[in-house]
């Protein structure tokens, strides 16, 4: 039990994963908190990524969780630009009303 | 090694009790600050495994960047989050049901692998001894050589998502007063000054 192997840190992951994606069926109007809750999952993934690196004595783990991390900022600020625009036309950001598209 | 093993379910216990209050949180600023505590205690789960170049990249892009622009967009935006809220409830049990499946199975997935005898053999980039290079230094010989165009790729697509999230928020305003520095000096001079002869004791 006070050993901390690579075990240890996968359940964090996956509770953590699980905790995103139970986010975005729980926030189903909120596009501000379904952000939240994905980069949430992508943190989720980086501890795996980490953990199996550190884990096998391989760094190539690390450096894609680099990247991984890289392209959740890149989302995030364009996710939230999105928003912002669409909150400025519509003046609101529930995701039902996100239905111009369909005609 | 007990007190790394206590530093460990400590940060995994914060992990995720923030992402609890994350997803739960009534005010979504609470949900953001929320954030900032998960992405912090992870960062302390990195540094536990060994990790330290990640860890403080986490802490200085998303503690430093990523969750302060949802901070500022949260309270930029004028949202009735009470109304967004409506239906909270409703998603629990299907949300709860499909969560629940997916954690039995990946508990399932973790209780059950095993690695491969020649898995620690196949490395593609072998850690050096944490004695002699340090991690920082591990990961910058890597990627400056052999992930050089991938780091660079890495970096254009900074630029690209920089670039469309000003083109996307920026907006001319009508009715703005602006300096217009070139239409100040291509003013000629009859469009600003004009000549009067004025007759004593009559004024203009």
């Amino acid at each position: 039990m006070l050993e901390i192997g690579l075990s240890h840190y996968l359940t964090v992951a996956a509770i953590l994963f699980t905790l995103g994606i139970f986010g975005i069926f729980l926030n189903r109007k909120n596009v501000i908190i379904i952000l939240m809750s994905v980069e949430l999952m992508l943190l989720a993934v980086n501890i795996n990524l980490v953990a199996f690196s550190t884990h096998l004595q391989d760094l190539v783990g690390q450096v894609f969780a680099m990247f991984v991390l890289t392209v959740a900022a890149g989302e995030a600020a364009i996710g939230l630009a999105i928003l912002v625009v669409y909150f400025r036309n519509r003046g609101t950001i529930a995701v039902e009303d996100i239905n111009l598209m369909k005609g | 090694m007990i007190v790394a093993s206590l530093a460990f379910y400590l940060f995994a216990a914060m992990t995720v009790a923030s992402g609890v209050m994350v997803i739960s949180a009534r005010n979504p600023v609470h949900s953001v600050l929320f954030l900032i505590l998960a992405f912090f205690n992870s960062a302390g789960l990195f540094v536990l495994m060994g990790a330290e170049f990640l860890a403080m990249i986490l802490v200085i892009v998303y503690v430093g960047a990523v969750a302060v622009l949802f901070l500022f967009v949260v309270m930029m935006l004028d949202i009735n989050f009470v109304e967004l809220r409506e239906g909270f409830l409703q998603y629990l049990p299907i949300g709860g049901i499909i969560g629940l499946i997916l954690l039995v199975e990946l508990i399932m997935v973790i209780g059950a692998w095993a690695f491969a005898p020649e898995a620690a053999g196949v490395a593609a980039a072998p850690t050096p001894p944490i004695e002699s290079v340090t991690n920082t230094e591990a990961l910058g010989a890597l990627i400056y050589t052999r992930y050089i165009y991938l780091f660079q790729g890495a970096g254009l697509i900074l630029l690209i998502a920089m670039i469309g999230a000003i083109v996307l928020t920026l907006r001319q305003r009508e009715g703005v007063r602006r300096q217009d520095i070139s239409r100040q000096n291509t003013r000629p001079r009859s469009a600003s000054v004009e000549i009067k002869k004025v007759q004593p004791g009559q004024g203009i």
